[in-house]
């Protein structure tokens, strides 16, 4: 028996399951709902600050004077244009804060009563009061930074008026003299949204599930239907059998994994900085690099039934740990560890770096570098393990 | 006469302990059908699964047209093809598709595939239906492809395990049509396990009963039916059957008996045997309006085996 005649019996069980897929409405439907479903939950689910709105907030203006309703009104300005909160009118801070208690509202703006008289003498600086829910950390936290830095810079323009007079007379820039130096962030690439974080771990995942949980499962549900008796009573290889399964499920992770890039690009606008054949490439290491496993888990699950049990029980912490749904670095330092022994952690680590930074593969070498060793000590591990499983 | 199939002492213990097969030992002659014949649990899948390279026996040898199951399973897969209990066949393909996904993997060419193909369908009439999916089609004709499935290689030997589980009376006569046809036009040799009684009875030319993982015995069919010749069975209609029965019951010659509409089986043997049999059946009040001797069948060879004469 030739390598030729060989792989061409892993063809024809590869196109076998393929028909299978193609013929089934269902799960044709399946591996474009399934994709989508995920992106537009992780994209809608997971708050980012321009997405945030209609936080109700309380007013409380106690100043008589006119800087008060001032300011009042360049809050219901800017808020009118990003659309953040719902302002509404409290007359005192007990009143607010009996709001903020009662869950009617998240945070409030209080203007102090002497607050233009301070201001127009210039006497001292007076505070505007930020309250917030802090029972509701995310929302607290995210409301008093964006009040803090609209009030604060309300301020800084205050100031810079009050400076104008004198900064002409020197000849100076007034705002250079409030504000001689700023911070300034920037990503590596324009990008940063949650969904450009989180489609690349997703687009891997997709893939390599296909190949580590799909391949355990369909093998034993042929072993359970009794079609495997087919294969094994053919004067076919054994390496064949598996060889073509795996190739079928590779084939449809490839397609799914596509088909959510392109689903990412035009659904949800993500930016794609990196090569496209270096996605690829990765994409199929990724793969290559948990066939291995899945063929050990092949040949230790018995039955449908234990397949999806084992398969639940280590994709989920993979899933968690391996940094698709937040950074690694968030985590307590023994999962970090965890982390760093987990080979799908590089998978991710390295689609991120490409389709967000641009990387090439010679920059995320070392990420390349764990794949293919883990996949090729695995195969190791797998063809015996997998001979010794399919002749009991 | 050749024989195609040496069996030696095989035995088989799974990991959980359970002795399914337990030193059996046979040979089959080429062109032979050949029955097993067991209830439930007897080992006769495992057996089947063994010689057909699906399992590595615990200890004992098989061999198939001179060569070893173990050592030479490619070569033993070539010639052999394989009815497993569960059908071994694609929902989602056609009978034409499922024929070929198999027959690529026996590596036959094409065109040759193709002929064998319509040649197979044809036999069992489902030629008109090639290109339709298996998923829509009755249980009868899905054994009816998923039996040519295992024929694509033109095998010498054919294993056949419980080729009419679960179909209806009128598919499983036509499943025996097949089966016998093709043993005697293909020249095939049939190595078939069933607990149909009358499904060896009609085909098989030997059968092995099979109990306990053993063989517990291996003749023709009249053989088998003439060993327990020296036994005498009757058939009684009688008046009060219930009281009959428990009388007859008692007697030291009776083996066995059965009622079913007032009709008594009573196996015995002894020269006073029937003289018992009568005087005891009047001696309830009970009337005989007929008896009669009837020949044995192969059921009752099976139940003296399997349960009864250890
Ligand atoms: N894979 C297995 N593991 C453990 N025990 C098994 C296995 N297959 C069959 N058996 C046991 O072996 C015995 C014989 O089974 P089998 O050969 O299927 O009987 P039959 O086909 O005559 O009904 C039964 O007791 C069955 O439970
Ligand atoms: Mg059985």
């Amino acid at each position: 028996m030739g390598i030729k005649s060989e792989l061409s019996h892993t063809f024809w069980i590869t196109w076998k399951d393929l028909m299978e897929l193609r013929r089934s409405k269902m799960r044709m439907a399946m591996m474009v709902l399934m994709p989508l479903i995920m992106m537009a939950m992780m994209s809608f689910m997971f708050p980012s600050t321009n997405s945030v709105s209609n936080i109700p907030v309380m007013m409380v203006n106690a100043d008589p004077g006119a800087m008060g309703s001032g300011i009042v009104q360049a809050l219901e300005q800017i808020n009118s244009a990003s659309g953040m909160m719902v302002l509404k009118n409290a007359s005192s801070e007990e009143e607010a804060r009996d709001m903020i208690v009662e869950g009617n509202a998240l945070g409030a703006i209080v203007i102090p009563e002497n607050f233009s008289q301070i201001l127009t003498t210039r006497s001292s600086t007076v505070n505007i009061t930020v309250i917030t829910d802090n029972s509701n950390p995310q929302i607290s936290q995210m409301l008093s930074q964006v009040l803090t830095q609209i009030i604060d810079s309300m301020g800084e323009r205050y100031a810079v008026m009050g400076l104008e007079p004198i900064a002409r007379n020197i000849g100076v820039n007034p705002v250079a003299m409030v504000v001689p130096f700023r911070a300034e962030a920037k990503g590596v690439t324009e990008g940063g949204s949650y969904v450009e974080f989180v489609i690349p771990g997703l687009l891997m995942m997709t893939m390599i599930s296909s190949v580590m949980t799909g391949l355990p499962r369909a093998i034993a549900y042929e072993k359970d239907i009794g079609t495997m008796n087919g294969f094994l009573a053919a004067p076919i290889s054994r390496f064949s059998i598996i060889g073509g399964k795996a190739l079928g499920r590779i084939i449809r992770g490839f397609i799914q994994g596509i088909l959510s890039l392109i689903l990412a690009i035009v659904l949800f606008r993500i930016n794609v900085y990196g090569n496209l054949l270096a996605i690829f490439a990765i994409l199929f290491l990724g793969v290559f690099s948990f066939v291995g496993l899945g063929i050990v888990l092949t040949s230790v699950a018995e039955d449908e039934e234990t397949a999806s049990m084992i398969i639940m029980t280590l994709t989920l912490p993979m899933m968690f740990l391996s940094g698709i749904f937040f950074p690694i670095q968030m985590m307590p330092s023994f999962m970090q560890t965890i982390s760093k022994w987990l080979p799908f952690t590089y998978a991710v680590d390295a689609m991120r770096r490409i389709m967000v930074f641009g990387a090439t593969l010679g920059n995320v070498y070392n990420d390349v570098l764990v794949m293919l060793i883990f996949g090729i000590a695995t195969l190791i591990i797998a063809i015996p393990v997998f001979e010794r499983g399919m002749t009991r | 006469m050749a024989e195609i199939i040496e069996v030696n002492d095989l035995v088989k213990v799974f990991r959980n302990g359970v002795r399914a097969v337990d030193g059996v030992s046979f040979t089959v002659s080429k062109g032979e059908i050949f029955g097993f014949l067991g209830p439930n649990g007897a080992g006769k899948s495992t057996t089947l699964r063994m010689l057909s390279t699906l399992l590595r026996p615990t200890s004992g040898t098989a061999i198939i047209d001179g060569l070893d199951v173990v050592r030479d399973a490619r070569e033993v897969r070539k010639r052999i093809g394989l009815v497993a209990e569960k059908m071994i066949l694609y929902d989602y393909l056609t009978p034409y598709e499922n024929l070929r996904l198999f027959g690529k993997l026996y590596s036959i060419e094409e065109k040759e595939l193709d002929k064998r193909i319509n040649e197979l369908l044809k036999t069992v009439e489902m030629d008109k239906w090639k290109n339709e999916r298996v998923k829509n089609f009755s249980t009868g004709m899905r054994q009816r492809i998923n039996l040519v499935r295992g024929l694509i290689n033109y095998p010498k030997v054919l294993f056949l395990d419980e080729p009419t589980l679960g179909l209806d009376p009128h598919s499983s006569v036509e499943i025996r049509q097949l089966i016998a046809k093709l043993n005697k036009e293909m020249n095939i040799t049939v190595i078939l396990t069933t607990h149909y009684m009358e499904e060896v009875d009609a085909l098989a030319d030997r059968i092995a009963i099979m109990n306990n993982g053993k063989i517990a015995a291996l003749d023709t069919s009249e053989n088998l039916k003439r060993r327990i010749s020296e036994e005498t069975i009757l058939e009684a209609k009688v008046t009060d059957s219930a009281g009959a029965l428990k009388a007859v019951r008692a007697l030291e010659y009776v083996r066995d008996v059965s009622s079913s509409d007032g009709v008594l089986r009573i196996t015995g043997q002894g020269r006073d045997f029937v003289d018992a049999v009568i005087n005891s059946i009047k001696s309830t009040g009970a009337k005989i309006i007929s008896i009669k001797e009837v020949e044995p069948s192969l059921e009752d060879v099976f139940i003296k085996l399997t349960y009864g004469g250890e």
